[in-house]
């Protein structure tokens, strides 16, 4: 890691910031962790990690809403998304499309379409024929898809890391005290804005839009949504639609961001995500988005100011103490209101 | 001309054989009730109308067409709405979200017109038109349901057990307002109720079910009048 080198403290990934960060105090001076320099190095980077999580927490969430089941797949949707975003920079540079804003918009459009389609296709394939089986059966399926996919692209891509030259370097000093540079890089800004764009253009969907209230009506009472009308299968597979174009996204800034993507890197985002949407109140939207910028924020500063070794172990007791003590989470509504 | 035919309709819900071949007809403009005891099936074959769930044997026709094996978005779009036993009022949504997804098969320039309508025949939904569904009273929630039903513009209406929980006043009411959407709008209405002294009344015509099948059918009056339907159906009060 570290290959950027340099800057110290600069953007780079949140588990590569956190890891530069140890060895820069490992080599110079012990960096003050009290400094608020440092302190706003970590906010940038956890903001940004939490935007990602929370553009797949949405997919795990509105799947709940509406069929009341985990996705277990979509962690894997998520890695899907990644390599396809992966393989289409490569060939773009390939056939020579070097401008970036039109390589990204590109590649943004390509990884969200196909991956939508590997989202409609998992619905079909894993979710509707079960529709109205018992629940376990919808679940053992999803975790079979889960295996199929990863199992399915290791072999088609191999096993080993894919690596991607880095395609935004650059950014913005913000401030700089004793040699510590605050570090916004274009990258990072690039992500905050895409996902903030897509949350609130998503929050409007839902809210505005005839789509929307089909999603909710369907998410209130499937039955009743289809005795006004609604074609409730069609709602459904727009649901898995989004929610897979939404992970091809974060996929995509992952790949930018982190540099490497490997065949099983769903696995753990996937499950941070999920912890996302449990603290955020399963089922809400606006929840898996709060919910996916806290669980970013907790593992960049635990990252920094503990043990970074241990930044997945602090997301997952998160999940255990939401369940614990506050099982609806933070913005979920109380089960009781089944009218 | 008749716009609903039921001809030998078994439902079955896995090996329950709830509907054991039911034959009626709704002719256009006519209020025609169906009562019958707890568990004969009333719901189950208002249900089977919208396809949910499907017959497995026999036909149901709707102006014509044969609608008995079509999806269920695809039954209501032709003109059939429901209030459901339990109203399944969205309790999420506000009252005025609730009619507007009444309104998903309707085509939208005649909304405001037809929420109008709505809050004319039910002036208490206006006033509460930004409550949440799940917080209104059981009359208020049927009087949404009612009008969620409307907001789709149906030829026709089928109404399931509309007074089932509420104060005789609000019964009443009910029952006029049926009376009215019958006859100002044109409506034809399928009622299916226990509350058989007030349905008799109001209906054209009136069927009885029992344990699935149809055992007796004459005019509102005729079988308010019949002795056996008195015994099973009304003593014991309205
Ligand atoms: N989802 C279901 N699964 C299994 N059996 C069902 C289901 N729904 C209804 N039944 C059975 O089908 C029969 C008819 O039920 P239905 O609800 O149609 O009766 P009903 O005439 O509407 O009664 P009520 O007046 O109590 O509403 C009953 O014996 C009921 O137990
Ligand atoms: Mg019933």
């Amino acid at each position: 890691m570290g290959w950027r080198g340099g800057g110290g403290a600069c953007g780079g990934g949140p588990a590569g910031g956190g890891m530069r960060l140890r060895r820069v105090g490992s080599r110079n001076k012990r960096v003050d962790q009290r400094n608020l320099e440092y302190f706003l190095q970590q906010l940038i980077n956890g903001l940004t990690l939490g935007g990602i999580y929370g553009l797949i927490a949405i997919g795990y969430t509105m799947v709940y809403g509406i069929i009341g089941m985990i996705n277990f797949a979509h962690g894997e949707i998520y890695m899907i998304g990644a390599f396809i975003a992966l393989i289409a920079f490569l060939v773009l540079g390939l056939v020579g499309v070097t401008w970036v804003p039109l390589a990204l918009l590109i590649v943004l459009v390509v990884a969200m379409v196909l991956t939508a389609f590997y989202g409609w296709v998992l619905e079909r394939v894993a979710y509707r024929p079960l529709r109205g089986a018992p629940r376990l059966s919808a679940l053992i399926s999803a975790i079979g898809m889960s295996i199929f996919l990863q199992n399915y692209v290791q072999l088609a891509q191999g096993a080993r890391v894919k690596p991607l030259a880095p395609v935004i370097p650059g950014g913005f000093s913000l401030l700089e005290v004793d040699g510590f540079i605050v570090q916004l890089s274009y990258l990072q800004v690039i992500i905050i804005v895409l996902t903030t764009a897509l949350m609130a253009g998503f929050s409007l969907i839902i809210n505005r839009t005839s789509l929307g209230r089909a999603q909710r009506a369907c998410a209130q009472d499937m039955k009743m949504a289809s005795l006004i009308g609604i074609d409730v299968d069609r709602t459904i597979s727009t649901t898995f639609v989004i929610g897979a174009a939404l992970a091809a996204v974060a996929g995509m800034m992952v790949t930018l961001y982190y540099g490497v993507i490997d065949f099983y890197i769903g696995f753990l985002a996937g499950i941070k995500a999920f912890t996302a949407a449990v603290l955020g109140g399963i089922g809400s939207l606006p929840g898996a988005m709060l919910g996916g910028v806290l669980i970013g924020l907790i593992e960049v500063f635990w990252s920094a100011y503990f043990t970074i070794e241990y930044k997945d172990v602090a997301a997952f007791s998160i999940l255990v103490l939401v369940l614990i003590f506050r099982p609806t989470g933070l913005l979920g509504r109380p089960e009781v209101e089944k009218v | 001309m008749t716009v609903l035919a039921v001809r030998g309709v078994h439902t079955f819900y896995g090996n329950i054989e709830a509907l054991k071949g039911v034959d009626l007809e709704v002719a256009a403009g006519e209020i025609v009730t169906l009562i019958g005891a707890n568990g004969a099936g009333k719901s189950t074959l208002l249900m089977t109308i919208c396809g949910q769930p499907a017959a497995t044997r026999g036909q149901i026709v709707f102006d014509g067409d044969d609608i008995t094996r079509q999806p269920t978005h695809e039954i209501v779009a032709r003109g059939i709405a429901q209030s459901p036993e339990g109203r399944r009022i969205f309790p999420r949504m506000s009252v005025l979200e609730n009619l507007m997804m009444g309104a998903t098969t309707a085509p939208s320039q005649h909304f405001a017109d037809d929420l109008d309508r709505v809050f004319t025949l039910f002036p208490i939904l206006k006033e509460r038109r930004q409550q949440r569904g799940g917080t209104l009273s059981g009359g208020e929630q049927q009087m949404l349901a009612i009008g969620r039903a409307l907001m789709s513009r149906p030829r026709l209406l089928l109404l399931d057990e509309p007074s089932l929980g509420l104060a005789p006043m609000v019964v009443k009411q009910i029952f006029q307002t049926i009376r009215e959407i019958n006859r100002m709008e044109g409506v034809t209405i399928f009622l299916v109720e226990q509350n058989a002294y007030h349905a008799l009344r109001l209906a054209h015509r009136g069927y009885v079910l029992v344990n699935g099948r149809v055992t007796m059918t004459g005019g509102g009056r005729d079988l308010l009048a019949n002795a056996e339907i008195r015994a099973a159906y009304l003593e014991g009060g309205h």
